[in-house]
């Protein structure tokens, strides 16, 4: 456990001309180094606002441009669970933004405005930073800020890398991967979404969501590597996990799959976009042998985002009765893949 | 603190410093040998830091509640004692409170200013005349990144007094925190990552150099519990700068509104929404959809932006104002209306808080209330009733007691206390007002002055001629002549026309000067305000007499009076008199010039160059 001395040398150098430059020693114009770290970042940070603004859920969250034309990197959330997205750049333009997918495994998800030559994160550019880093967490947090206002500046240590799996049921989300653990209070209201970067303003990871620890009721701050989501955000910009059709819709089976055909009865689609959770299994129904039970959250059919009982009952349209059928599912905190044959001996119902 | 006595724990100390600070770059191993020489910027630096944090800390104080009823924390900006705390930290207090310093000694401390609106309160604290003190730094320079640290006693966690220092970065600056109803806005604060907990409440925000930037005050608690999460928010110093002059006075400050409501359109524009016919605004010009540029010097792009401005400045303050319409520029100063009504304000000073910003940490142990300190004495440090560490109550309302337990008033704070309707405490009031009246009767003592007062000069080329009595007024011009008669209310009688009233203005110059604010009538001390076109704060002194009010302004330094601004309705248009040019006259100085400005108009440029004063009447 020693440093090469040059290594140490240096570190301790930019430490000791941050620190120089913070102290209004020798303020450069454009402010101390971190001052201009953060002017650097700021302009690709967004303010995203969407569903809830009751009780307990923030109708906002945090995002960053990923493009020049608009693409923005968030969490996957409620706040995104509805038509009308609202994002707004550090320049205080406003957009409204298109879901162009999610990635429920991951919680992620990526957004498009309309718009062009903006600042932005190259994810290829992202870097892995080890525990010890001393980063800046960038986030609307507490949305504290509207319009052109700066979002929050917090800065912390990386404390360690730890997969979230390591506490297995403590955390309700589905990541298992690895996160940074942060030493900052970061993981609030809204910072979902933010950016860590380093002290040279290099985008890390993206803030995670609120995480509870149900054992101990304390809050985990942490933020997921890019390099976790990189592959899947790749996946979401080509156009997979993509909540609607394109353009040109592909042509439908002569004879599509049908819910009755799997056995799955969804709970009663009352609302504009009602969750498709699984009300009933039928006894020896292929999702009965599949291993679906009620209550589970359908999330994915194939590579298809799905939102509402609806958007799954249309999604099957294109799936021949004869062709398996993949379905993500969430079961408490558990993201299952499960994949349903449809029994062909039985005439189908009309439904 | 770090002292290398040897090598050894030397090293061993920078670690510890070193890792607590987060400096580590790589892997945290502690490599004695690595370590840097005792010259390295790192060590400098962090020798500056606590060179820096040892010096501000013996102007912090942790402020209690006399009967132990609660407390938080403070920061002494004078070496007589004044210093700065949130409302809600000395609300619980009442009148009198006790301060706990660095050294280890509890003074005794009064009430003088409070301001609900933004939270803040001045308080002064007896015993020394050298109380080590923070200097004021100017928190517009304060930039996100910059690093800061709060210092106070969270959770009255020090037995000794010694506060407790927590380290951070600037998050965020002109940041809106909506009020508790009306009191308790947070407008154009300082946001910190630096952890500020209960009992922090009214503590110091510090920069880097030490100067003070803000006063804490509120977090953003939401589910988590009533403790620190990283976000917290310092009323800055310069909207405290701007209150101060009222907080010295002794009042309960209002905040202003502009009597208009602004919102945003489509394109993100800030636009007013609606608009007060009775206020200085529409006076000025501003009409519904106008669209608002910028605001006391600041460009305007959110309705944030919009009320941050607004929530640094004192009621009855003139801001610059410009607005947009139909593609024209208009620069305007408004005159800002109160937040609330007088009697309003009053009754919500008095209440419950709505909803705290910050919880008030209790000691655990309530002193019973035979137990309470007798008159006037002082416990030692040692025999303070040990707090313990309360943990913030689940619930997040702390049990707030409206009316603190019966405890004497020591003497020393009896001396400096004046009850008196509509104020914190009178005794400051009286004490400026008497401060600013002998300034100015050092310069012109008119004392000897008590008959006709007669002055004359040119007026656009004319001659003019003014005739003061205690009776009545003359205005004299070669084309004519305007007589007025002092009546019952002045009110009716606004001559001459157009002039606001121009010469009851003058009559009330006259009879400040010779009677003193004592006989005017009701005079008190209103505070600091700027002066169009003029550097710097004013004294301001308020009279009530037959009806109307004015305002008299007073130049702090040399103690002249600047300008007189007479109102005869609250929502017309006053009639304002600036006086300059000033000149040495038989013992007496005055004005060369007198100018006269009603609304966005100039009545006339006097210039005055024969002023006779006879003796007696």
């Amino acid at each position: 456990m020693t440093h090469p001395p040059g290594q140490l040398a240096i570190s301790l150098l930019l430490a000791a001309a941050l620190l120089a430059g913070a102290a209004g020693a020798a303020d450069a114009p454009g402010g101390s180094p971190l001052a201009q770290t953060i002017a650097r970042v700021q302009p690709k940070i967004v303010k995203i606002y969407g569903a809830g603004g009751f009780r307990g859920m923030e109708g906002y969250q945090s995002g960053m441009l990923i493009s020049p034309d608009g693409h923005v990197l968030t969490v996957y959330s409620y706040v995104l669970d509805t038509d009308y997205i609202r994002a707004t750049l550090a320049d205080g333009r406003r957009f409204d933004a298109k879901l162009l997918g999610a990635d429920p495994r991951l919680e992620v998800a990526v957004l498009k405005i309309d718009a062009a030559d903006l600042p932005y994160f190259d994810l290829d550019g992202a870097v892995a930073i080890d525990s010890g880093t001393r980063v800046l967490a960038l986030s609307n947090v507490f949305g504290v800020a509207t319009g052109n206002e700066p979002a929050s500046v917090q800065h912390g240590v990386v404390s360690i890398t730890a997969p979230l799996s390591a506490r297995r049921g403590v955390f309700e989300t589905p990541y298992r991967g690895p996160v940074y653990v942060l030493d900052a209070m970061t993981n609030n209201p809204g910072a979902a979404g933010g950016a860590l970067v380093t002290r040279q303003g290099q985008l890390a990871a993206m803030l995670g969501k609120e995480l509870r620890n149900s054992l101990n009721n304390t809050w985990l701050n942490y933020a997921v590597p890019i390099e976790e989501l990189r592959e899947s955000v790749e996946a979401i910009r080509t156009g997979k996990f993509d909540p609607e059709r394109s353009d040109q819709p592909e042509a439908k089976p002569e004879r599509s799959l049908q819910l009755t055909m799997l056995g799955i009865v969804l709970v009663p689609d009352v609302l504009e976009r009602t969750p498709p959770y699984v009300d009933q299994i039928r006894p020896g129904s292929p999702a009965a042998e599949a291993g679906i039970r009620p209550d589970d959250l359908v999330l994915l059919l194939g590579d298809r985002l799905i939102q509402s009982c609806q958007a799954l009952d249309e999604e099957l349209q294109y799936i021949d009765y004869e062709d398996p059928a993949k379905l993500t599912v969430l079961r408490g905190q558990d993201l299952l893949e499960l994949t349903l044959q449809a029994k062909i001996e039985e005439e189908p119902q009309s439904p | 603190m770090i002292r290398p006595h040897s090598a050894i724990s030397f090293g061993k100390a920078l670690a510890v410093a070193i890792l607590g600070l987060g400096l580590w770059t790589g892997p945290a191993s502690a490599n004695q040998d690595a370590l840097p020489a005792d010259d390295s910027p790192v060590l400098r630096a962090e020798a500056r830091r606590v060179a820096v944090m040892d010096r501000v800390k013996d102007s912090v104080v942790a402020i209690f509640a006399a009967n132990g009823s609660g407390g938080g924390s403070g920061v002494v900006i004078s070496s007589d004692g004044y210093a700065l705390t949130n409302f809600h930290v000395v609300k619980p207090c009442g009148n009198a409170m006790k301060c706990g310093m660095a050294d280890g000694q509890l003074y005794d401390a009064v009430i003088v200013g409070l301001d609900p609106t933004g939270d803040v309160a001045l308080i002064k604290l007896f015993g020394r005349d050298d109380f080590p003190h923070a200097q004021l730094g100017d928190s517009d320079l304060v930039r996100s990144g910059d690093w800061c640290f709060a210092m106070g006693n969270p959770f009255l966690l020090a037995s000794d007094f010694r506060p407790t220092v927590t380290y951070g970065i600037v998050s965020g600056v002109h940041r809106y925190q909506y009020p508790a109803g009306t009191l308790l806005e947070y407008c154009d604060c300082i946001q910190t990552d630096a952890s500020i907990n209960p009992g922090n409440s009214g503590g110091p925000l510090f920069d880097a150099d030490g100067r003070l930037i803000g006063i804490n005050g509120r977090g953003s608690f939401e589910k988590r519990g009533r403790v620190n999460v990283g976000v917290a928010y310092a009323v800055s110093i310069n909207q405290i700068k701007n209150f101060l002059g009222h907080l010295h006075g002794g009042r309960i400050v209002d905040h202003a509104t502009l009597g208009a409501q602004v919102g945003t359109d489509e394109d993100g524009r800030v636009l007013v929404d609606s608009i007060l016919e009775q206020s200085d605004a529409y006076r000025r010009g501003l009409r519904y959809d106008d669209e608002i540029v910028s605001f006391g010097g600041r460009p305007i792009s959110t309705p944030n932006g919009f009320k941050n401005v607004l929530g640094i400045y004192p009621k009855g303050w003139r801001v610059p104002l410009s607005f947009r319409r139909d593609a024209e520029r208009y620069d305007v100063l408004v005159r800002l209306r109160g937040l609330h009504g007088t009697e309003e304000l009053l009754e919500k000073t008095a209440g419950r808080p709505q909803n705290l910003p910050m919880p008030i940490p209790k000691p655990a142990e309530e002193p019973k209330e035979d137990e309470n300190p007798k008159d006037g004495e002082k416990p030692e440090p040692g025999e303070k009733p040990a707090p313990k560490a309360p943990l913030p109550s689940p619930d997040g309302r702390p049990p707030m007691r409206m009316m603190p337990a019966k405890v004497p008033m020591p003497q020393i704070v009896k001396d400096h206390f004046q009850q008196k309707r509509g104020f914190a405490n009178y005794y400051f009031n009286k004490l400026h007002r008497d401060r600013v009246w002998q300034a100015w009767r050092a310069r012109t003592d008119f004392s000897s002055g008590r008959g006709t007062w007669t002055f004359g000069g040119q007026l656009d080329g004319e001659s003019f001629r003014f005739e003061l009595t205690d009776a009545d007024g003359l205005f004299e011009l070669a084309s004519g002549e305007v007589r007025w008669t002092a009546g019952d209310d002045f009110t009716r009688s606004l001559a001459p026309p157009h002039s606001g009233g121009l010469l009851p203005a003058l009559y009330l110059w006259r009879r400040l000067a010779i009677e003193g604010p004592d006989k005017f009538g009701d005079v008190n001390y209103l505070g600091t305000v700027p002066l169009p076109g003029r550097k710097g704060l004013a004294d301001a002194l308020v009279g009530l007499y037959k009806g109307v009010e004015c305002r008299f302004l007073f130049d702090p330094a040399e103690g002249h009076l600047l300008a007189l601004e007479m109102f005869s309705a609250e929502d017309a248009d006053p009639c304002e008199i600036y006086l300059t040019d000033y000149q040495e006259a038989g013992g007496r100085y005055l004005p060369r010039q007198m100018e006269v400005r009603v609304g966005d108009t100039v009545y006339g440029v006097f210039q005055c160059d024969e002023f006779t004063f006879e003796e007696t009447p």
